[in-house]
């Protein structure tokens, strides 16, 4: 039963991710990116991790890829565009990451040492398990994590915010400028 | 002048194409554009950067049909035009056609014409507040106005047969007397009509939501508003007090007594409290009609065949529920008018549409429209 | 056979169950409701006060063609209403319908799933409703479908925000995400509507603007975008939107009334000493709660404007999700001091 779930769901993960990759229209490519997130938060729970694999759902599948979503059919970014990059960058881009990915791949491989972790325990996925190694052992990071989320919400803020009359005033006068300096 | 816009050659693929704007076709086919009405719209996201309507769905050639007519004739074709005040149109061409042929109005036949008139006043506005309060979401106040109209139009079917084209009135007078215990029951009902009128406010006037939606909206300075004409409770909110009813008064408007309200802002907020007002006002003059009714004859002497004079010609406008509705008529020497011209309110408060929805929001146009209080009958003729 | 999938399966029949009827019983109170808010009779000629008038609407939905724009992005388009009955159905499976119940000498919770994340759980499946009305937006390829899945995005994604802290508040004084344990708090206690006036203010809110109801029906205002999202949807995909708007409402107001208003229990009530004659008063408790929410739904829609978008962003923003923050603190402090 659990390898069936498994099966689907990874199944499904891996599919997806293709799709993300490889789809022209940009829309179906996002929302191949909901199901392979919803995807890989089952296996989260599937490992005994619920908690991650809800937290998932909630922040990445329904939050931020929806953020995506909207800036994709705000700038309406159509099939051709995908195709205005040249393919040597993403020739470049793609063996970059191929490499850098294969490098952590076999980081991970040889510090892994063959050891039998314990067995999933209630008391070990439960929440306040979670909770006390959070807040007690790794409080530092968790808190650095937070003052950078908080920097970024005051720098969006700063870069969203409406310009003030004299400000739109200035921009308007320094384009008009441009546009009678670009026209011979 | 707005310039017409150029609708994207393909619909489907550029919805943004080439530019932050988007091309929104808004109507005919629209549930909030009051029936025909299409707007071309420029909009960035939401704001409306540009808007151009275009007309002329409704057209019947009825000016042309006119021509085609003898003078009494005509009468049904002006209830086609603003089919949701009948009675006002009735009267403002009967009244040019009085003027042009010289007839006297008997006393008791301009008394009925006025509680005609002022009931299909009522009627317009109560149909305004139901669309204008749908439009901006409020569901409940329709029903309501419904009620009471139906109540009015059951009034005008008792008096003429008709409920929505009416047929009314006649150069000279009136076809009909009121029928017996017209009055007692114009008279329940108007005792009853403030009460209502009371309750559509209570969902209304001091709601936040309703307020939010139309204080500030569509700001229509006095002088703007007199450079494109606007009349009616439009030119009204805006601060401007001029009713032709108390300014050239006609069928006896000056034996009556009634206030005209004025707004402050001229938003769409005091477009709508001024209309509230009127809706009372008129109760009132219906009721001070209702006391005086003369006797006597509701009909003038008039020729067997009705002919203008040659190159006779006259302008006569009403204060209509919409505002200023006017008939320029052209004799030639027959029955039949040489020329004749409408000046329909809803046509000309509709030109300051575009000025008014400059930078508004999609949600505001609909509030827009509502309170431009348009019937594309009368706009497209 | 194994019992404890016997027990399951069979909540889960009972969940759905009552959860399939909630539509042709809300489009019967939606209308018989509002023609008694606005002085006319209504739907009245089929069966006793119309009551087979949503059946009729069934036969009427499944029977009229099914009309697919050309243009449309076929694909997405034939999903989008599917994929809003998703969250619509499946986040009631962490709400507590009643008190344990044993059987076969075993003691069972009456929810279809207990886990460890609870709220979170339906706070997560809640967030993928926004999926359904983007895509039905954007693959309609239809102007006004599109303004109207813009606005359900930002709309969704914003008022989620002060929900999810104005629930987090509850959660802190239970000390955990079942809302099993939280109904218990609220019967040793108080309800939570009294504990936290503010929560329970923002949540009220914020579960009408989450549910597209008037006064935050934007995304189909009908008046501005013709229908919004779903303009170009017709016959048994249209009637999936309905469903899934009148579901995920009923999904809301229990959770609300489990957070809120003491769940499934009535205070000065032992359910536990009823057997089972206790599990069905607590369905029942819960149940006309439920309905009293709703109709609250539906007396709102009837009375209010509606709101612009800016306005709404505003308000969502500025005044919501500061207030439920305030609220988050103010009942963390109250917690350490031991107040709560």
């Amino acid at each position: 039963m659990e390898l069936l779930v498994f099966l689907i769901f990874a199944f499904l993960a891996v599919a997806a991710a293709l799709v993300v990759v490889a789809h022209k229209n940009p829309v179906y490519s996002t929302m191949a990116l909901v199901f392979t997130l919803f995807s890989v938060a089952v296996l989260f729970i599937l490992l005994g991790a619920p908690f991650i694999g809800v937290l998932q759902v909630l922040i990445y599948t329904g939050a931020i890829v929806v953020l995506f979503l909207f800036v994709i059919m705000l700038l309406n970014i159509g099939r051709e565009d995908s195709q205005i990059a040249g393919h040597k960058a993403q020739l470049f881009f793609a063996l970059l990451g191929a490499v850098s990915f294969g490098s952590l791949v076999i980081l991970a491989l040889s510090s892994l040492r063959p050891k039998v972790l314990a067995p999933l325990t209630p008391e070990l996925v439960s929440l306040k398990a979670l909770a006390s190694t959070l807040f007690n052992e790794f409080l530092l990071p968790f808190e650095i994590i937070g003052l950078l989320l908080t920097v970024a919400v005051i720098g969006a803020t700063v870069a969203a915010r409406r310009p003030t009359a004299e400000e739109s005033a200035a921009t308007a006068a320094e384009r008009s400028i441009e546009t009678k300096e670009a026209r011979p | 002048m707005t310039q017409p816009l150029a609708l994207p050659e393909d619909d489907h693929d550029g919805l943004f194409a080439d530019s932050e704007e988007m091309e929104l076709s808004f109507g005919p086919q629209h549930p909030a554009t009051h029936g025909v009405l299409r707007l071309k719209l420029k909009i960035n996201g939401e704001r409306i950067v540009e808007s151009y309507p275009v007309i002329g769905y409704l057209h019947r050639g009825t000016e042309k049909l006119f021509e085609l007519h003898p003078f009494f004739q005509n009468i049904p074709h002006t209830d086609r035009m603003d089919y949701v005040a009948a009675a006002t149109n009735n009267q403002a061409y009967v009244g040019a056609v009085e003027k042009l042929l010289g007839l006297v109005v008997p006393p008791r036949a301009r008394c009925i014409r006025i509680i005609l008139a002022e009931l299909q006043r009522i009627s317009s506005h109560l149909l305004w507040l139901a669309t204008h309060a749908i439009d901006i979401g409020a569901m409940t106040p329709f029903f309501y106005t419904f009620r009471e109209r139906e109540i009015l139009l059951d009034l005008f079917e008792d008096y003429c047969g008709a409920r929505l084209t009416l047929n009314c009135m006649r150069p000279g007078g009136l076809p009909y007397d009121l029928p017996v215990g017209w009055t007692g029951r114009c008279a329940a009902l108007m005792a009853d009509l403030p009460g209502k009128l009371d309750e559509y406010e209570e969902l209304l006037t001091n709601n936040r939501i309703w307020k939010k939606r139309t204080v500030g909206i569509g700001v229509l300075p006095p002088e703007v508003a007199i450079d494109y004409g606007v009349t009616g409770p439009m030119l009204r909110g805006s601060g401007v007090r001029w009713d032709l009813r108390k300014a050239l008064p006609y069928d006896g408007y000056d034996e009556v007594e009634f206030e005209v309200p004025i707004g402050r802002n001229g938003d769409t907020y005091d477009r709508y409290i001024v209309r509230m007002i009127e809706m009372r006002q008129s109760v009132r003059i219906i009721n001070q009609c209702l006391e005086k009714l003369p006797e006597g004859p509701i009909m003038a002497k008039r020729p067997r065949v009705m002919k203008a004079g040659k190159d006779a010609e006259i302008y006569h406008g009403i204060e209509g529920p919409k505002g200023e509705i006017g008939f320029y008529i052209v004799g030639d020497g027959t029955p039949n008018p040489y020329r004749c011209h409408v000046r329909p309110p809803s046509f000309i408060n509709l030109q300051s549409l575009p000025e008014l929805c400059k930078g508004a929001l999609i949600a505001d146009l609909v509030a827009l429209i509502g309170t431009t209080d348009i019937v594309l009958g009368e706009v497209d003729r | 056979m194994n019992v404890d999938v016997v027990v399951t399966v069979a909540k889960i029949a009972v969940v759905l169950g009552l959860l399939l009827q909630v539509a042709p019983i809300m489009v019967w109170v939606e209308r018989r409701g509002s023609a008694m808010m606005q002085d006319r009779p209504g739907p009245n000629r089929l069966g006793p006060f119309g009551l087979f008038q949503a059946l009729a609407d069934a036969v009427k939905f499944l029977f009229k063609e099914d009309v697919t724009p050309a243009a449309a992005d076929k694909p997405l388009y034939l999903m989008a209403p599917a994929l809003a009955l998703l969250p619509a159905f499946t986040t009631s499976v962490v709400i507590p319908w009643g008190p344990n119940f044993t059987w076969d000498g075993k003691e069972y919770a009456f929810t279809v799933s207990n886990a460890d994340t609870g709220v979170l759980l339906f706070l997560a499946l809640a967030s993928l409703g926004v999926y359904s009305l983007v895509m039905a937006g954007y693959a309609s390829n239809n102007k006004f479908s599109l303004l109207g899945s813009i606005r359900a995005s930002a709309q969704l994604i914003s008022y989620e925000l002060a929900m999810t802290v104005a629930v987090l508040a509850v959660i802190i004084p239970v000390g955990s995400f079942h809302l099993t344990d939280v109904v218990a708090y609220q019967r040793t206690n108080t309800w939570n509507c009294l504990l936290q006036p503010f929560g329970f203010l923002v949540f009220c809110i914020a579960a009408f603007a989450e549910t597209n109801r008037l006064p935050f029906d934007l995304p189909e205002a009908e008046s501005e975008l013709v229908a919004g999202f779903h303009t170009e949807y017709s016959a048994m995909r249209f009637a999936a939107f309905f469903q899934a708007e009148y579901t995920s409402m009923a999904a809301l107001s229990a959770l609300g009334c489990t957070l809120f208003l003491g769940g499934w229990s009535l205070p000065w009530l032992n359910y536990e000493g009823m057997g089972w004659l206790g599990v069905a008063l607590g369905l029942g408790t819960l149940l006309a709660k439920v309905g009293v929410c709703m109709f609250v739904f539906v007396w709102v829609r009837w009375t209010f404007p509606r709101f612009r978008y800016d306005q709404l962003m505003r308000l969502g923003w500025k005044f919501l999700l500061p207030v439920a923050l305030l609220n988050l603190i103010a009942v963390s402090a109250m917690t350490l001091a031991g107040w709560l």
